[in-house]
C-alpha cells in the first residue's frame, strides 16, 4: 500500500503554477517534504487534504482519491499548520478536546484522547492556562497535539520547526522520530532545512518550483561513499607522497586527507603507509554522503547547463 | 491496539503507559457539525470562555429580562387586565439590547475563527464549508433567539401569575415567538455576514451595531417622510429598510400580529414583498458567508 501517490498533479493558480506535473508514490513512514519557501509544500498538502482541487492529475492518499473522498480522508489524516491558530483565550486542554470533538469522537473519548495527546507532546500542568501565555515551543506542541488527537493514520506537519530554538526544534524532531516508530503514525514533513530532516526521515522527496527534483529514501541519500577519512598526527607531505606512489587517488582538505578505497585492499594500505612513516593514525572513517549534496548537484548541474 | 509499556518510571508515580491507539467510534460529519452548533452557541454566551467574555451577553440578557419581569410584576400587583405591551412589540422595544448583543456576539462567534486563523483545522476535518457556515449561523440564529425568547416567555409567565386568562394570551404569545424565531434567524444572518467581513473584532463591533442602527435611523427618517408626503403605500414599504421592521412587518402580515412601527407592509402584495425580502435577506447571508470561507483556507 502506498501512503500517498500523485500522478501527473499539477495546479495553477491564474497564471501561476504552483505544483506542476507532479508524480510521487510515498511509502508509510516519516517522509520529509523539502523545498525552498514558495516550492508548492503547502499547496501540495492542501491538495493532499482535499481541500483545493488539482488543475490536472490524480491524487491518491492511504488508497483514497482526494477529488473524491475528500472527508474520508480528512478523517483519517491529521493536519499541522505552518502559521499561528491558538485561540489565546482558550485552554490547552479545552483546545484539543475542541478539535477531537470537531474529528467525529464523543466527548469523553476526545478528552481522553486530548490527556494523552498533550501529555505525550510534552504539556504538562500549562496546559490548563490560556494559550494566549505560551511560548512558541508550547504553541507548537499544542498544534501538534491537535494534529494527533484523534489519532490519525498520517499527519501532515508544515514546517513544524519554524521558530523554534536549537533545543525546542531538537524536541520538535525528537517527537516527530516517535511517531513515526513508536506511535506507528505515516509522517510528512516539510521544511526548508534538508539538515533537520535526515535525523528524523526515512524518505525525502524534494520539489523546486513545484516539480520533483528528487525522490529517495534517506538510507541511500546518506548512503556509504568508496571515501576514508584520515587525520594522521604529524606531517602529511611524506604520506600523500607515498599513498599516491601505492596507485591511489588522495585529496587533502586541511587537517583531512581523504583517499579512494574501491579496492578493499586499500584500507591495509593506508594503514601500513602510516605505520611505516611512524606517525599517529587519529581517525579513519568511511565518508557517508550528506543529504545537502542532493542541492549542490543541482548547483552543478545548472551551472553546467549555463 | 494498544502497546503497554507498564515498566515503572524510577522518577515518581507516573507511570508511561505508552501511545495508545484510539479504536472507538468516528461519528460523522453530523454529529461534528452539532458539536460545533453548541459550542457556537456556548460560545455566544461566554460558556467555556474566559469570566471577561460572559459579562457582555449576561448583561445584555439582564436588560432583555429585567423590563419583563417588573412589566409581569406591576401588572400583577395592580391588577391590570391586560399587559402593559404586547408580546410582538417587546423586541421591537428593545431592539437597541438586541443590536448590541448582535453586534457584540458576531464577531466572537465568527471572525474569532478568521482572527486566530483556526479555521483551516475546521476544514482539514471531515467537516464542509457548508456544515461549518449552517453550524455557526444556527448557533447564533439560536442565541438571538434565547435573548428575545426568554423575557417574552417571562411576559407570559407574569400574565398568567397575574391571573390574566390564557385563553387571551396565547394567541399573541405565540405569534410573538413565531417572530422571535424569524427576527434570530434574520438577524443573525445580517449580523454574522457584516463581523465575517472583518477579523478584527472591534471593527466587527461597531460595524455591526453601526450597519443596524443606522438602517434603523434610515428607515424612521424616510418613513417620516413619507407620512408626511401623506402616501401610505410607500410608507409601509419603508418597513424594508431595516431589517427589523422588515421582520415586523412579515410578523404583522403572515402571523397576524398588530404593527409596532409604521404601518406595516400594505395589503397582501406588501406581505408577499416583505417575505420575499426577509427570505431573500437570510439566502443572500448564507451565501455570502459560504463565499467567504470558500476563500479563507489559509
Amino acid at each position: 500500500m502506498s501512503l500517498i501517490r500523485t500522478e501527473g498533479l499539477t495546479k495553477r493558480f491564474g497564471s501561476v503554477t504552483a505544483v506542476e506535473g507532479l508524480s510521487v508514490d510515498v511509502q508509510p513512514g516519516v517522509t520529509g517534504l523539502v523545498g525552498a519557501n514558495g516550492a508548492g509544500k503547502s499547496t501540495l498538502l492542501k491538495i493532499l487534504l482535499g481541500l483545493l482541487p488539482a488543475t490536472e492529475g490524480t491524487a491518491s492518499v492511504l488508497d483514497r482519491d482526494v477529488a473524491t473522498d475528500g472527508p474520508a480522508i480528512r478523517e483519517l489524516v491529521g493536519y499541522m499548520p505552518e502559521h499561528d491558530c491558538l485561540p489565546p483565550d482558550m485552554t490547552a486542554t479545552e483546545f484539543v478536546v475542541h478539535m477531537g470533538r470537531m474529528s467525529g469522537l464523543p466527548t469523553t473519548a476526545a478528552r481522553e484522547r486530548a490527556a494523552d495527546t498533550l501529555r505525550h507532546v510534552g504539556l504538562y500542568e500549562e496546559r490548563y492556562r490560556p494559550m494566549g501565555g505560551y511560548s512558541t515551543g508550547m504553541r507548537q506542541r499544542v498544534k501538534l497535539a491537535q494534529a494527533l488527537v484523534h489519532d490519525p493514520a498520517l499527519v501532515l506537519l508544515d514546517e513544524p520547526t519554524n521558530g523554534l530554538d536549537p533545543a525546542g526544534r531538537d524536541d520538535m524532531l525528537e517527537l516527530i522520530r516517535r511517531i513515526g516508530t513508536e506511535f506507528g503514525i505515516s509522517a510528512i514533513v516539510t521544511s526548508h532545512l534538508l539538515g533537520e530532516l535526515e535525523r528524523v526521515c526515512d524518505g525525502i522527496v524534494v520539489i523546486d518550483a513545484g516539480r520533483l527534483l528528487r525522490h529517495s529514501t534517506t538510507a541511500s541519500v546518506t548512503a556509504e561513499t568508496p571515501v576514508v577519512t584520515i587525520e594522521v598526527d604529524g606531517e602529511q607531505e611524506a604520506l600523500l607522497a607515498r599513498l599516491r606512489e601505492a596507485g591511489l587517488t588522495v585529496r587533502s582538505e586541511g587537517r583531512l586527507v581523504y583517499v579512494d578505497v574501491a579496492d578493499v585492499t586499500a584500507h591495509d594500505v593506508v594503514r601500513d603507509t602510516v605505520a611505516g612513516l611512524g606517525l599517529g593514525l587519529l581517525r579513519m572513517e568511511r565518508q557517508r554522503h550528506r543529504m545537502t549534496e542532493i542541492f549542490a548537484d543541482r548547483t552543478d548541474a545548472g551551472a553546467a547547463h549555463v | 491496539m494498544s502497546e503497554p509499556d507498564t515498566s515503572p518510571v524510577s522518577t515518581g508515580a507516573i507511570h508511561d503507559i505508552g501511545y495508545r491507539h484510539y479504536d472507538g467510534p468516528r461519528l460523522g460529519a453530523s454529529y461534528i457539525r452539532r458539536s460545533l452548533f453548541v459550542e457556537t452557541l456556548r460560545g455566544a454566551y461566554g460558556l467555556g470562555r474566559s469570566a471577561r467574555s460572559k459579562i457582555m451577553p449576561f448583561l445584555l440578557l439582564g436588560v432583555m429580562v429585567l423590563p419583563a419581569v417588573v412589566m409581569a410584576i406591576v401588572t400583577g400587583y395592580f391588577r391590570f387586565d391586560a399587559l402593559p405591551v404586547r408580546y410582538t412589540e417587546y423586541p421591537i422595544l428593545l431592539q437597541v439590547a438586541v443590536t448590541i448583543f448582535l453586534g457584540a456576539q458576531a464577531p466572537a462567534v465568527m471572525s474569532r475563527d478568521l482572527r486566530f486563523r483556526v479555521a483551516p483545522l475546521y476544514f482539514s476535518r471531515p467537516l464542509s464549508r457548508n456544515q461549518y457556515v449552517q453550524a455557526k449561523y444556527a448557533g447564533m440564529a439560536v442565541a438571538l433567539f434565547i435573548l428575545m425568547g426568554l423575557p417574552t416567555t417571562l411576559l407570559l409567565v407574569g400574565a398568567l401569575l397575574a391571573e390574566l386568562p390564557l385563553g387571551d394570551q396565547l394567541p399573541d404569545y405565540l405569534r410573538a415567538m413565531g417572530g422571535v424565531a424569524i427576527y434570530a434567524v434574520v438577524l443573525a444572518g445580517v449580523g454574522l455576514v457584516v463581523a465575517a467581513m472583518t477579523p478584527r473584532r472591534g471593527l466587527g463591533v461597531a460595524a455591526v451595531v453601526g450597519v443596524l442602527l443606522v438602517l434603523s435611523g434610515l428607515r424612521a427618517a424616510v418613513g417620516e417622510m413619507a407620512r408626511e408626503f401623506g402616501n401610505a403605500t410607500f410608507q409601509g414599504y419603508t418597513g424594508l429598510i431595516s431589517p427589523f421592521t422588515t421582520v415586523d412587518g412579515v410578523v404583522t402580515g403572515v402571523l397576524g400580529a398588530e404593527p409596532t412601527v409604521g404601518e406595516g407592509p400594505p395589503g397582501a402584495l406588501g406581505t408577499v414583498v416583505f417575505v420575499a425580502v426577509a427570505v431573500l435577506l437570510v439566502a443572500g447571508c448564507y451565501a455570502a458567508l459560504l463565499g467567504r470561507y470558500r476563500k479563507a483556507l489559509s
